[in-house]
C-alpha cells in the first residue's frame, strides 16, 4: 500500500471509548493539537455491556475524573434515566452514586463534546501499526496508507485487539457488538516487544421490554432526591425510569446444568482469563451450587428503545440454551431475545510494562489506557484515559508527569495496582482495594483533586475560585463549631432524649456534640447558630470531618508514614542484580517492574521487608558514595 | 514497615545494675508517655534530659518499675529519630515486662542491628560502618526464615490462622454489602460484629494469659535436666550456670517458690525448669513425683538426659529413654574420667539419632562441646518450642496486644453505633496484626475471600 502523509499532531488517541474520549478531551483542553481515531464513528463512548455508570468505588472514580476536569460525570448527569446514592445506611466512606444510562444519548452527548473541542479532530479509520524509530513512537499508519505523525500516541483499544466473540460452538473474530476487530495492531504490538495476555469478559442477552411481565418482578426506582456526579452540575433530571428485580428459578439452574457440556467455558474453547467478580451465570451455578436462586436485574437501555439488559444472566451458552434460560425466569416467560449474550476474548498488554504515568517502558512517547491495560469497566477506563491524556500532553509541553498517590484517589490505587502488581484477570476497582478508604470518599473528591486538575489546566479559573471558596467555608465553619461553647439547656436535653443520646452534664464545644453518632449537623446548629449561611455541601463536609475525626486522623498518620517510603526515589535504570543480599525472587520482580520509589517497591509481589531494608541501605550507600566523590 | 517506632532491650542480657529499653521513631515519646508516670509528660520534656518516674501498666494502672527515662529528640540522636531510653533495674523479668508494655503500646520489636541501620539510613554513620548492616539484615533473614518461622508453625500458628479466618469472614461479609449493596447476602449487623469480634478477643486474651503464666512472657527454651540420682545433674547445671552467669529471679504470683535459672548458651537462652528441685534432692522424680515429672518433660522444649558412663545402664535409665520419646533431647555421657562400663552401642540405639556428648563434669571437660551442640540444635534444626518461638516471642506478645486493642476499638465503636464500615477498619487492622505473627499479611487475601465466599457478578 502506498503511504502518504495525513498530518502532524501533538497527541494521537487510538480509540474513542471511555478511555479514549477522556484522553482526547484532556489533551485538547490542555491546549495541544489532538487527533482521535476510531474504527466506527457511531461507537464513540459506546457502552458494550451494562447500561450503568458508577457504584461503590467506581462512582467515586467518576467524581474524581470530574474533579480533575474530565467529562464522564457531566455527560452522565445529562443522559441518565435513573440515579441512586448507594450505601446510605453505612458510613460516608462507602457511599457512592450509580446511574442508569441512556446508552444512545450518552454516546450522542459525548460525541458533541468531542466535536465542540477546538484542538481536537475526530476521524474514522483503522490503525494498522505504530511508527517507531529508535524506541520512540512517532505516529501511526492507517490501513488506507495514511500516516499521521505525533509527539505522543495513546492506545485505548478496549476489547478490539484480536477480539473474538464466542456463543456456544460459534466463535468469530469481532470487536464488541459485531464491530470489526483490530488484528494487525495487536500483532504489531507483539512485534514491538510487548508481552501480551489474553483476557475474557462476557455480556448477558438483551430482551424486548414490551414482552416482559413486570407484574412478576419487583420495581427498583431511582432516588427521589435529585443527584448528580459532577460537582458543577446544577440542572437535575427528575423524570426517571425504574429497573426491575427478578430471580433465576430452579428450572433455570436445571437448564444450565443439563447443557454444561455445551458451554465453551467448560468445553475448553475459551482460553482467556475471565474475571471472578463478573462470572457468567453458568459459572455461578457451578461454583455456588448451594445457592437456590440468583438475582436478575432488568435494566432499560434507554428512553428511545425497548431493549432491556438482563443483569445477572451473562452467558456464552449456545443461543438455543439462552432462549430456554430466559423463558425460565419469572416475568420473562414470553420475553423475546433481541441480542444473545456472549463471551469476548481479547489481547491486553501486561501492565507492569508501564510507568505510573501510563507511558510504556518499551516505547517512549507511547501511552496505553483502559481495557488494553487489563482493566474492566467504563470508569476504570475513563480514569486511565484522563491520566494518560494529561501525561501525554505534559510530555508534549516538556513538563513532568502527574502521578496520583494511593491516598489521593481510587485512580491512584487503580494505576498503582496495575503497574506495580500486574493483573491475572480483568481488574475491577473495589472499595476493599483501597487502604485509605476513609480518605477516598465520594463527597470529598473535589477537595482531593481539584487542585491537581487546576494545576494541569483542566479546571477553569471560575470553577477553581468556587472551589476555594467552598474549601475556606468548610475550614471556617469547623473552627467555629470548635470554638462555640454549648451549654446544657432544657430544649437541648429534650432533643438529646428524642435522639436517644445521653444527656449533657456540662458545657462543651458544639463540635463535641456533632461527634455524637446520633446527632446531625442540622440538629446541633440551632444551639450554635452562626452568622454565615452555610451551604449544604459545606455542612456535609463539616459533619463528616468532625464526626469521624479520630478515624481520619489514624489514616492520615498511616499515609504520612508511607509517604517517607514514597519519597525515597529509585533511579529508573537501577541494576537489581548488582545488589548483594537481595533475594533472587526480589531481583527478578524488581527488574521487571522497575519501581520509581521504595514505597512502590514494597508493593511489588514477591518482595519482602528484608529486601526493602537491603534496597534502602544500598540506595543510601550509593548516595554516600556520590557525595564522597 | 520501615520508619515505624522500634524498641529493644539495648543492654546485654545477663546481670547488671541497670537494663535499658530503648525506643526510636516518630512516636517514641508518645508511646513512652502512655506507660510513664512522672512529674510531667515526656512529650513536653526538653531534649537530652532525664526524668525520674514510674512505669505503669496502662491497662491495670499497676506500677511495674521505678525508672529513669531519658528523652532525646531528633535529630541530635544516634538514629536521628526521637529516642527514649527507659533505665530499669537490672534483671530479665522487670526489663522484659517494660519491653512488653512498650510493644503493646504500638512499638515494634527491633530486629538485630536495626538501630544501626536507622542511624545509617538517616545519614548518621558512614559507609564503612554500613557494610556490617547488610550482613546483619541478611543474618536476621536467614535465621528468621530457618528458625523463627519454622518454630511458629504448629499449634500457635494454627490457632492464629483460625482467628484470622474468623475475622476475615466477618470483614468479607461487611465488604460484600459495601461493594455489592444490592447483593442478597445477609446484612452484617453491629450485633453480629460484636459477637464475632468478642469471641476473637476472648481467644487472644487466652493466648495472652498463657503468656502471662510465664511460658511466653519470659523468653527462653524451657530445659529439663534429667537422669537418675548421682549421675551429675547438679554438676551439669552448676557448670552451665557458672559459665553463663545465670540470673536468679523469683517469679511472683506462683504458689510454689520456684527458683528458675536463665542461662544464655551461645545466644540461646535456656530456662532451666525446676532447678530448685534438682538442687535440693538431686532428683526431679523424687521431688515432684512421677506424674508431675512426666508433665514437666512434656512442657520442656529441650531435655538434657545425663547418664553415668562409668556404670552399666539400669532399668531406670531405659525408663527415662522411654519417657523422652519423641522429645528434643541431648544425651550427656558423664564421668569419662572413669573407665567405661556402659554399653555404648545400646545407648546409641536408644538415642535414635539424638546428639550424644561425652563429658567429665568433675574435670570441667565437655561443657564447650555441649554448648555448641545445643546452639547447633537450635539454630540449624530448630527446637519446636511448646508455645511460641523463642526468637520473636516478645514481638508476638506485642502484636497480640495490639490486635486486642484494635478489637477493643472496634467493640467500642460498635457500642457507639458507628457505621459498620468504620468498625471494620479496626477489625481489618487486628487481622493484619495477627497476620504479622505468622508472616502473612497480603491485603489481596480479602479480595480472594470476598469472591470465594460470595457469588457476585453481573
Amino acid at each position: 500500500m502506498k503511504q502518504y502523509k495525513g498530518g502532524e499532531f501533538d497527541v494521537i488517541v487510538i480509540g474513542a471509548g471511555h478511555a479514549g474520549t477522556e484522553a482526547g478531551l484532556a489533551a485538547a483542553r490542555m491546549g495541544v493539537k489532538t487527533l482521535m481515531l476510531t474504527l466506527n464513528m457511531d461507537a464513540v463512548a459506546f457502552m458494550p455491556c451494562n447500561p450503568s455508570l458508577g457504584g461503590p468505588a467506581k462512582g467515586v472514580v467518576v467524581r474524581e475524573i470530574d474533579a480533575l476536569g474530565g467529562e464522564m460525570a457531566r455527560n452522565i448527569d445529562k443522559t441518565h434515566i435513573q440515579m441512586r446514592l448507594l450505601n446510605t445506611g453505612k458510613g460516608p466512606a462507602v457511599r457512592a452514586l450509580r446511574a442508569q444510562a441512556d446508552k444512545a444519548l450518552y454516546q450522542a452527548e459525548m460525541k458533541k463534546a468531542l466535536e465542540k473541542e477546538e484542538n481536537l479532530q475526530l476521524r474514522q479509520g483503522m490503525v494498522e501499526e505504530l511508527i517507531v524509530e529508535n524506541g520512540v513512537c512517532k505516529g501511526v499508519v492507517m490501513n488506507t496508507g495514511t500516516t499521521y505523525y505525533a509527539k505522543t500516541v495513546i492506545i485505548t483499544t478496549g476489547t478490539f485487539l484480536r477480539g473474538q466473540i464466542i456463543i456456544g460452538d460459534l466463535a468469530y473474530e469481532s470487536g464488541p457488538n459485531n464491530m470489526q476487530p483490530s488484528v494487525n495492531l495487536a500483532y504489531n504490538l507483539k512485534d514491538l516487544g510487548f508481552a501480551m495476555e489474553r483476557f475474557k469478559t462476557g455480556t448477558p442477552p438483551r430482551i424486548n421490554g414490551n414482552t416482559i411481565d413486570y407484574d412478576k418482578t419487583e420495581m427498583q426506582p431511582g432516588d427521589e432526591e435529585p443527584r448528580a456526579f459532577s460537582f458543577e452540575t446544577t440542572k437535575y433530571i427528575t423524570d426517571q425510569l425504574p429497573c426491575w428485580l427478578t430471580y433465576t428459578s430452579p428450572e433455570t439452574h436445571q437448564i444450565i446444568n443439563d447443557n454444561l457440556s455445551r458451554s465453551p467455558m467448560y468445553s475448553g474453547m475459551i482460553q482467556g482469563n475471565g474475571p471472578r467478580y463478573c462470572p457468567s451465570v453458568e459459572d455461578k451455578i457451578v461454583r455456588f451450587h448451594d445457592k437456590p436462586k440468583h438475582q436478575i436485574f432488568l435494566e432499560p437501555e434507554g428512553r428511545n428503545t425497548s431493549e432491556v439488559y438482563v443483569q445477572g444472566l451473562s452467558t456464552s451458552m449456545p443461543e438455543d440454551v439462552q432462549f430456554e434460560m430466559i423463558k425460565s425466569v419469572p416475568g420473562l416467560e414470553n420475553a423475546q431475545m433481541m441480542r444473545p449474550g456472549h463471551a469476548i476474548e481479547y489481547d491486553a498488554i501486561v501492565p507492569t510494562q508501564l510507568w505510573p504515568t501510563l507511558e510504556t517502558k518499551v516505547i517512549e512517547n507511547l501511552f496505553t489506557a483502559g481495557q488494553i491495560n487489563g482493566t474492566s469497566g467504563y470508569e476504570e477506563a475513563g480514569a486511565q484515559g484522563i491520566m494518560a491524556g494529561i501525561n501525554a500532553a505534559r510530555k508534549v509541553q516538556g513538563k513532568e508527569g502527574v502521578v496520583l498517590n494511593r491516598s489521593d484517589g481510587y485512580i491512584g490505587v487503580l494505576i498503582d495496582d496495575l503497574v506495580t502488581k500486574g493483573v491475572d484477570e480483568p481488574y475491577r476497582l473495589l472499595t476493599s482495594r483501597a487502604e485509605y478508604r476513609l480518605l477516598l470518599r465520594h463527597d470529598n473528591a473535589d477537595l482531593r483533586l481539584t487542585e491537581i486538575g487546576h494545576s494541569v489546566g483542566l479546571i477553569s479559573e471560575d470553577r477553581y475560585e468556587r472551589f476555594t471558596r467552598k474549601r475556606e467555608a468548610i475550614a471556617r465553619e469547623k473552627a467555629r463549631l470548635e470554638n462555640t461553647i454549648v451549654k446544657p439547656s432544657a430544649p437541648l436535653q429534650k432533643l438529646l432524649e428524642e435522639k436517644q443520646s445521653s444527656p449533657m452534664k456540662e458545657a462543651v464545644p458544639a463540635a463535641h456534640l456533632l461527634k455524637r453518632p446520633e446527632l446531625k449537623y442540622e440538629d446541633v446548629i440551632p444551639f450554635a447558630p452562626g452568622e454565615e449561611n452555610v451551604l449544604p455541601d459545606v455542612a456535609e463536609q463539616v459533619e463528616i470531618q468532625t464526626k469521624y475525626e479520630g478515624y481520619i486522623a489514624k489514616q492520615l498518620e498511616q499515609v504520612a508514614r508511607m509517604k517517607k517510603m514514597e519519597e525515597k526515589k529509585i533511579p529508573e535504570d537501577l541494576d537489581y542484580h548488582q545488589i548483594n543480599g537481595l533475594a533472587t525472587e526480589a531481583k527478578y520482580q524488581l527488574s521487571e517492574v522497575r519501581p520509581l520509589s521504595v514505597g512502590q517497591a514494597s508493593r511489588v509481589s514477591g518482595v519482602n521487608p528484608s529486601d526493602i531494608s537491603i534496597l534502602l541501605v544500598y540506595l543510601e550507600q550509593g548516595r554516600l558514595a556520590r557525595t564522597a566523590d | 514497615m520501615e520508619f515505624d517506632t522500634i524498641a529493644a532491650i539495648s543492654t546485654p542480657s545477663g546481670e547488671g545494675a541497670i537494663a535499658i529499653v530503648r525506643l526510636s521513631g516518630d512516636d517514641a515519646l508518645s508511646i513512652a508517655d502512655r506507660l510513664y508516670k512522672g512529674k510531667k509528660q515526656l512529650t513536653d520534656a526538653t531534649s537530652h534530659t532525664i526524668h525520674y518516674g514510674h512505669i505503669i501498666d496502662p491497662e491495670t494502672e499497676d506500677i511495674v518499675e521505678e525508672a529513669m527515662v531519658s528523652v532525646l529528640r531528633a535529630p541530635r540522636t544516634f538514629t536521628r529519630e526521637n529516642i527514649v531510653e527507659i533505665n530499669c533495674h537490672g534483671g530479665l523479668v522487670s526489663v522484659n515486662k517494660v519491653l512488653h508494655l512498650v510493644l503493646s503500646q504500638g512499638a515494634r520489636l527491633a530486629e538485630p542491628g536495626e538501630f544501626t541501620k536507622r542511624a545509617f539510613l538517616n545519614g548518621r554513620i558512614d559507609l564503612s560502618q554500613a557494610e556490617g548492616v547488610i550482613d546483619l539484615i541478611r543474618a536476621k533473614t536467614d535465621r528468621a526464615m530457618n528458625v523463627a518461622l519454622k518454630q511458629v508453625e504448629g499449634r500457635l500458628s494454627d490457632r492464629i490462622r483460625r482467628l484470622r479466618q474468623q475475622l476475615i469472614e466477618t470483614v468479607a461479609s461487611v465488604e460484600v454489602n459495601i461493594d455489592y449493596p444490592e447483593y442478597d447476602a445477609e446484612s452484617v449487623t453491629i450485633e453480629m460484629i460484636k459477637k464475632e469480634a468478642g469471641a476473637v478477643r476472648e481467644e487472644i486474651e487466652e493466648l495472652l494469659a498463657t503468656a502471662k503464666q510465664g511460658k511466653i512472657l519470659r523468653e527462653g527454651i524451657s530445659t529439663a535436666i534429667i537422669g537418675r540420682p548421682n549421675v551429675g545433674k547438679s554438676s551439669l547445671m552448676n557448670s552451665l550456670v557458672q559459665e553463663n552467669k545465670a540470673i536468679v529471679t523469683d517469679v511472683p504470683g506462683t504458689t510454689r517458690d520456684v527458683l528458675e535459672e536463665y542461662v544464655n548458651v551461645r545466644g540461646v537462652p535456656l530456662r532451666l525448669i525446676d532447678t530448685a528441685g534438682i538442687r535440693e534432692t538431686e532428683d526431679i522424680v523424687e521431688k515432684i513425683g512421677v506424674e508431675r515429672s512426666r508433665q514437666v518433660l512434656k512442657e520442656a522444649d529441650l531435655i538434657l538426659l545425663v547418664l553415668n558412663i562409668a556404670e552399666e545402664l539400669t532399668q531406670e535409665d531405659e525408663a527415662l529413654f522411654e519417657a523422652i520419646q519423641g522429645l528434643n533431647a541431648v544425651l550427656v555421657l558423664n564421668k569419662t574420667d572413669l573407665s567405661v562400663k556402659a554399653d555404648e552401642k545400646r545407648i546409641r540405639e536408644l538415642a535414635e539419632g539424638r546428639p550424644i556428648l561425652y563429658a567429665s563434669l568433675l574435670k570441667d571437660e565437655g561443657i564447650d562441646e555441649l554448648e555448641r551442640a545445643i546452639a547447633q540444635l537450635f539454630f540449624q534444626e530448630g527446637i519446636e518450642t511448646q508455645d511460641l518461638s523463642y526468637v520473636s516471642n516478645a514481638r508476638h506478645i506485642g502484636l497480640l496486644n495490639q490486635a486486642k486493642r484494635a478489637i477493643d476499638d472496634a467493640l467500642e465503636a460498635a457500642e457507639a453505633a458507628m457505621p459498620v464500615d468504620m468498625i471494620q477498619i479496626d477489625i481489618t487492622q487486628a487481622w493484619e496484626q495477627l497476620g504479622e505473627i505468622i508472616g502473612e499479611n497480603v491485603h489481596d487475601g480479602l479480595i480472594d475471600q470476598l469472591f470465594s465466599q460470595f457469588c457476585l457478578g453481573k
